[in-house]
């Protein structure tokens, strides 16, 4: 079975969209190809007549401060994204969570765009960037637009990116001042795949020991993957507190969907660990904004 | 387009769908590139693209266009190399290569190009890395054979050899061992490690020949049904299909097995499906996409059976029968003494039931059979198996051939662990080749490698166990079930271990132990190293930790009081009498353990600045016999040959699966003429050039193959020296061996004219040994019914994060007697090895079968340990030769990953008080206990 036929390696955001347009055939974007490529060799996406391969445009590409944001493009492979020192200071749970995704050869071509575009409710980058306050560049038919990345989810595997028409160009990143801080935590079963059983990140902006502003992402707790509003709203504008974060909890779990998947998780311990990764990355995060 | 390789430029077509592994090793020829999985899981097929480590498997070849490309041939300037001549550090080596090979990392060696390549990369980043980055490093590039700690070290030394611009590299230590002997017991590397580790290695889909089609298999799919109808016109019709075969293609016997004829070559119409993975027909293509296409083109009727899923289920009176003799394939019996009268006289009975799972083999090298049709009529099998004369019988029967006109020409094997001693490909492959004229290839890609081969069998094994208050046991009851899956392969005689062994390695006056070896419609399941004593040590072992505790005892003396020794009858009633090493095993884990816990192995501690991190220690010990036994004949042949260039070849079909051992054969014959190992050529598994070594299995290379290797060149030694005793007139004692020469009374023959001398006499240089190891006995007649057994004890440290199950080991302390060891390196990969394996049966493996459907059908779904979850291994001698071993030695590779299950397990009972009794560990279960929700 051939899984493609035209490999074209864009040279810009324009070339990629037109290719993408233009095929005379089904066509798809790649990036590190971690995802669509064993979806295609194992049968569960059809075979396409034209990959294009964005890992090359120089504007997906750069990691670098734009006007008070950090910008991450689409197509930086997840080990930069590790490595980069603008990262590690802006967004310590993106870092955390980056280095955690598959392994080192995996990391060298895999890509947050990627992550973010396959969809699922949770995957590792997706989760952080959503406690980050992350925006979404978007770039098709009518131009470039910017979306929070949370609404850019339908369902398992699907995102509101039109197929064949639009592509992710990048993430921005709010930057990080004195008193904030992040953290990302994942929970794994050492047998079978390794997809987390849960995923937790957690952004906080304190003054003193009270959380002045809160973000809490966790996944798979729900069809997407989805920021918590409800414990956020409780944790907002109180102070930092053994007592507070346990009714933190108490609202994660009211508010959180969480399911059996055989030879995964029963629901039961997925919510049981929900709790005690939510009191280690929301530790984390206040400790790290403390600096 | 244009694509750097290996710093040569190359102006290549651009081909569809082509990922670089293809382009590399398809057209290119740079075979060093490994698949191991196909799906980015295995890290084999790493290469470096612009510096970096990428999987080639899943990089497409597109991308690499305009870059630079370098693979593991890329990294050395290596030619041919005569082993003869040349060792591995006059051969311009990188470093790293000259490391692996020094530190014994490289083991069957399919895994080493990816191995290499990644830590290549990590030294231009990093030329001084920690152990830890090392992992991390490496964190996915896995190595079946587990060699992890060598690995480690071979890359510390390689960067320190760097740093210093040293040629050296620094030889590994390995403490401990002994050796009274010139090459015996001395470090020596592989004969085969220069290739391994410069991708020169060929294994066999590395193998090409002229118009070779590709073959593929339609697999049943379903687990138990009758095939109703089988539809070929559409896959025959497919251009470039050259044959398509069903059932009634099959010219000999149709049913193949090791031990029992029950396993269908091809299932045909009106036939019985017994399980997933079930050949229904075959195709040959010219390549092997068409080959796949015709595959799906294939239609398949079938009339659904109730499926039989669990042994205990395949006993029951009112189910299907699956085969002619009926779902019970044996019924396993142990007697020992009167159970009831030691029950009577137990003060405490105790009795629980355990239950372990299906486990995977995972050699990184899928199966792969080419066959290929020979002018003068004969056809050659080319293929890495563990029984080449086994492959002959077989595909023999199959054609309806005499065995001579079949020659199993054996390849180097990506690791076997018990995976590959049954049929393969290598029946299907050649029954194309007869059909087709062609030389046909037929290679398993990794999900058809889940579904098809035996995996270790899953067991329930129920205890019951009578103490005394002192702690002396009166009494092992043991029932076991055991789920040999669809065929018997070698089930049985893994059950039998599994029985035999069941009251674990301790003198017990009345045992009794039943085992049922069930048929069910699961994938078969057969050899695995451990042989069946890995479950049944799992269920025992985890007991006399749960007696202990009951006794107030201390577990290790519990243990030592029952402990087996010489004078001791074990429960088949076999009298030992020498080479009992088990109490010095205690006795050196216990001294280690209590010297790294500081004294209270047992009592748990909390991580300090984590105190819901608790650690503890775990102790475990094992025995496992060395050799076939109960009765079973055990022989192999071995032929030693002086030629005119002073060379030694010793010859034998036993097979090299990565335990090395080649190297073992090459010390012996050296050590019996006093040369230089260098000295002496090894050839195995090629049934035209090797005499038969019988099955590479039940740890009985070394001893048996060893000893015919001994024997044969001590035999050849002897007429030499007569022939020349005669010629010069000296008496024998006068002559001597000395490197590449013969002394004779003050005068030097080379080696190599003692041929001429020999042939002028009418003497071969050449003597062929059949070695008969010592008779045993059949179960249920008592006396010896092995002539060897290798016993070990060791002790795991382990954490448990209470706040979500999770369990890591960290360190393992691991007391072998294998009697004198002969190869170091090959000892201590071994250990290595199987310490890890044993780590992976406790925590991460689980083959998952639901209703007969293997749900665990890609790699994805299969985590075996990584380098990661690799702990500090310390391995302890404790030597006891056996006497009619070679040199004293007896059987290792499977004894090392028997303890390392129970000491682990046992381990997390003593950090959280949470009893496993289900493998592997799961996390959930154990927040389950710690919350109170299962009461112990
Ligand atoms: C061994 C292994 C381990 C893994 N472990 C993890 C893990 O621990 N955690 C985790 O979250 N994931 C994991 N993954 C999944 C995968 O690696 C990640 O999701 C990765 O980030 C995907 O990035 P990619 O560039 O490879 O995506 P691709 O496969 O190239 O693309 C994925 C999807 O996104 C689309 N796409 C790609 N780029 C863009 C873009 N710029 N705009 C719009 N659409 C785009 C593609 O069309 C495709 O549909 C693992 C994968 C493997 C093989
Ligand atoms: S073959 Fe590429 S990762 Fe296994
Ligand atoms: S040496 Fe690594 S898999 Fe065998």
């Amino acid at each position: 079975m051939i899984l493609w036929k035209d490999y074209h390696l864009a040279h810009s955001i324009e070339d990629a969209l037109e290719t993408l347009w233009n095929a005379p055939g089904p066509a798809r974007l790649i990036a590190g190809g971690t995802d669509l490529l064993l979806d295609l060799q194992q049968g569960r996406h059809p075979p396409v007549h034209t990959l294009v391969d964005v890992s090359a445009v120089p504007e997906m590409t750069s990691i670098e401060l734009r006007r008070e944001k950090l910008f991450i493009g689409a197509a930086v492979p997840l080990n930069r994204v590790v490595l980069s020192p603008l990262v590690q200071e802006h967004a310590e749970a993106l870092v955390e969570a980056a280095g955690l995704i598959g392994g080192p050869q995996v990391r060298n071509t895999a890509t947050l765009g990627g992550n973010v575009a396959h969809a699922l409710p949770a995957g590792d980058g997706t989760i952080a960037l959503l406690a980050l306050g992350a925006q979404a560049e978007i770039a098709g038919g009518s131009g470039i637009y910017r979306s929070p990345l949370e609404d850019l989810y339908l369902g398992p595997g699907r995102s509101r990116l039109a197929t064949q028409e639009e592509l992710l160009v990048g993430f921005y990143l709010p930057i990080r001042s004195k008193n904030e801080g992040s953290a990302f935590q994942r929970i794994m079963r050492p047998q079978g795949v390794a997809i987390a059983i849960l995923n937790l990140a957690a952004w906080i902006r304190r003054r003193g020991d009270v959380i002045l502003d809160v973000r809490l992402a966790i996944g798979p707790a729900g069809p997407i993957p989805r920021r918590s509003n409800e414990a956020e709203h409780v944790l907002r504008g109180k102070k930092m507190s053994p007592e507070v974060r346990e009714k933190a909890v108490g609202s994660l779990l009211a508010e959180a969907s969480f399911r059996t998947s055989p030879h995964r998780a029963t629901a039961e311990y997925r919510k049981y660990m929900a709790g005690v990764l939510l009191e280690n990355v929301l530790e984390t995060a206040w400790q790290r904004s403390a600096s | 387009m244009r694509i750097t390789v290996n710093g040569v430029q190359r102006s290549i077509e651009v081909r569809f769908g082509e990922m670089l592994s293809d382009l590399l090793r398809e057209r290119l020829g740079l075979t060093g590139t490994k698949i191991g999985c196909n799906e980015a899981e295995c890290g084999s097929c790493t290469v470096l693209v612009s510096g970096e480590p990428v999987l080639a498997c899943t990089y497409p070849a597109g991308k690499a266009v305009g870059k630079e490309v370098i693979t593991i041939e890329g990294l050395a300037n290596v030619e041919s190399l005569d082993q003869s001549r040349k060792t591995a550090r006059q051969v311009e080596l990188h470093p790293l290569q000259r490391a692996f090979i020094t530190h014994g990392a490289v083991q069957c060696g399919f895994c080493i190009p990816g191995q290499i390549v990644t830590a290549f990369a990590l030294l231009q980043s990093n030329p001084d890395p920690t152990e830890d980055e090392i992992k991390y490093a490496l964190k996915d590039t896995l190595c079946r054979c587990a060699g992890y700690p060598s690995i480690i070290r071979a890359i510390q030394s390689a960067a320190k050899a760097m740093q210093s611009d040293a040629e050296e590299i620094s030889e590994p230590e390995i403490p401990g061992i002994t050796h009274d002997f010139r090459v015996v017991g001395t470090q020596l590397i592989r004969p085969d490690a220069v290739e391994k580790v410069t991708g020169k290695a060929l294994f066999t889909d590395d193998l090409k020949f002229p118009e070779m089609l590709h073959a593929r298999v339609k697999r049943a799919g379903v687990p138990h049904a009758i095939v109703k109808s089988v539809n070929v016109e559409g896959a025959r019709s497919l251009p470039g299909v050259v044959a398509v075969l069903t059932a009634e293609d099959i010219l000999g016997e149709v049913n193949h097995g090791l031990v029992v004829y029950d396993w269908p070559t091809l299932v045909g119409i009106g036939e019985r499906v017994r399980y997933v993975g079930d050949a229904i027909a075959l195709v040959a293509a010219e390549t092997r996409e068409i080959a796949t296409q015709a595959i799906e083109l294939i239609e398949v009727d079938y009339e659904a059976q109730p499926v039989i899923s669990h042994p205990v289920q395949s006993r029951q009176p009112d189910v299907p029968q699956l085969h002619p003799s009926g779902n019970l394939l044996k019924h396993i019996k142990v007697r020992k003494g009167d159970l009831e009268i030691g029950f009577q006289e137990a003060d405490l009975i105790l009795e629980h039931t355990f239950h372990t799972a299906i486990t995977e083999h995972a050699f990184i090298e899928p199966e792969c059979s080419i066959a290929r049709p020979l002018p003068d009529g004969r056809m050659e099998i080319y293929v890495g198996s563990q029984i080449p004369y086994s492959d002959r019988h077989q595909v023999a029967r199959t054609l309806n051939w005499p065995e001579e006109r079949i020659r199993i020409v054996g390849q180097l094997m990506g690791g076997g662990f018990g995976g590959k001693e049954d049929i393969a490909g290598q029946t299907h492959a050649a029954l194309l080749a007869l059909a087709t004229g062609k030389t046909v290839k037929l290679l398993f890609d990794r999900h058809e490698s889940l579904l098809v081969h035996p995996k270790r069998h899953a067991t329930q094994i129920q205890v019951k166990m009578g103490a005394k208050l002192d702690g002396r046991l009166t009494a092992v009851e043991t029932e076991l079930y055991g789920d040999t899956g669809a065929y018997a392969s070698l089930g049985e005689k893994v059950l039998t271990r599994a029985t035999t062994h069941s009251s674990g390695p301790y003198e017990v006056p009345h045992a009794r132990a039943d085992c049922y070896a069930m048929y069910t419609n699961n994938p078969p399941a057969g050899a695995f190293r451990g042989f069946g004593v890995t479950q049944s040590a799992f269920a025992i072992e985890s007991m006399m930790d749960m007696l202990a505790e009951k006794l107030g005892m201390d577990p290790v003396e519990l243990r030592r009081l029952n402990a087996l020794r010489v004078g001791s009858e074990t429960n088949t009633g076999q009298v030992l009498t020498e080479s009992v090493g088990l109490l010095e095993c205690m006795q050196k884990v216990e001294d280690e353990m209590n010297h790294l816990s500081g004294g209270q192995p047992f009592t748990p501690k909390r991580v300090e600045g984590a105190p819901h991190r608790v650690r503890a220690w775990g102790f475990a010990a094992g025995y496992k016999n060395t050799g076939l036994g109960g009765g079973a004949p055990d022989k192999a042949a071995a032929e030693v040959e002086l030629f005119a260039d002073g060379m030694l070849e010793v010859r034998t079909s036993s097979a090299e699966l990565g335990q090395g051992l080649v190297t073992v054969l090459q010390m012996i014959v050296a050590e019996e003429f006093n040369q230089t190992p260098t000295k002496v050529r090894v050839v195995v598994m090629d049934t035209d050039l090797t005499p038969d070594g019988g099955p590479t299995t039940a740890s009985r290379q070394t001893y048996v193959t060893g000893n015919a290797a001994r024997l044969a060149a001590n035999t050849l030694r002897q007429a030499a020296v007569t022939t020349l005793a005669e010629k010069f007139d000296q008496p024998p004692d006068k002559i001597r061996f000395v490197e590449g020469l013969v002394q004779v009374n003050g005068q030097v023959v080379p080696l190599g004219e003692v041929v001429g001398a020999m042939q002028a006499e009418g003497r071969e240089p050449r003597v062929l040994y059949e070695y008969w190891a010592p008779e045993t006995k059949p179960l249920g007649q008592g006396g010896d019914m092995h002539f060897a057994f290798s016993f070990a004890a060791q002790a795991a440290e382990v954490e448990v994060d209470t706040r979500t199950g999770e369990v890591s080991v960290l360190r393992v302390i691991a007391a072998s007697d294998a009697g004198q060891v002969i190869n170091p390196l090959g000892f201590q990969g071994q250990v290595e090895g199987g310490v890890v394996m044993g780590l992976g049966n406790a925590l991460t493996e689980n083959f998952i079968v639901e209703q007969g459907q293997v749900f665990t059908d890609r790699l994805a779904r299969y985590r075996m340990p990584s380098i990661v979850q690799t702990p500090e291994i310390i391995s302890i001698l404790a030597s006891h030769p056996t006497k009619d071993g070679p040199y004293g030695a007896k059987g290792i590779g499977e004894l090392v990953s028997i303890p390392t299950t129970p000491a682990i397990t046992n381990a997390i009972y003593h950090a959280v008080g949470v009893r496993i009794d289900r493998l592997p560990v799961d996390q959930e279960v154990i927040i389950q206990h710690l919350k109170g929700k299962v009461k112990q």
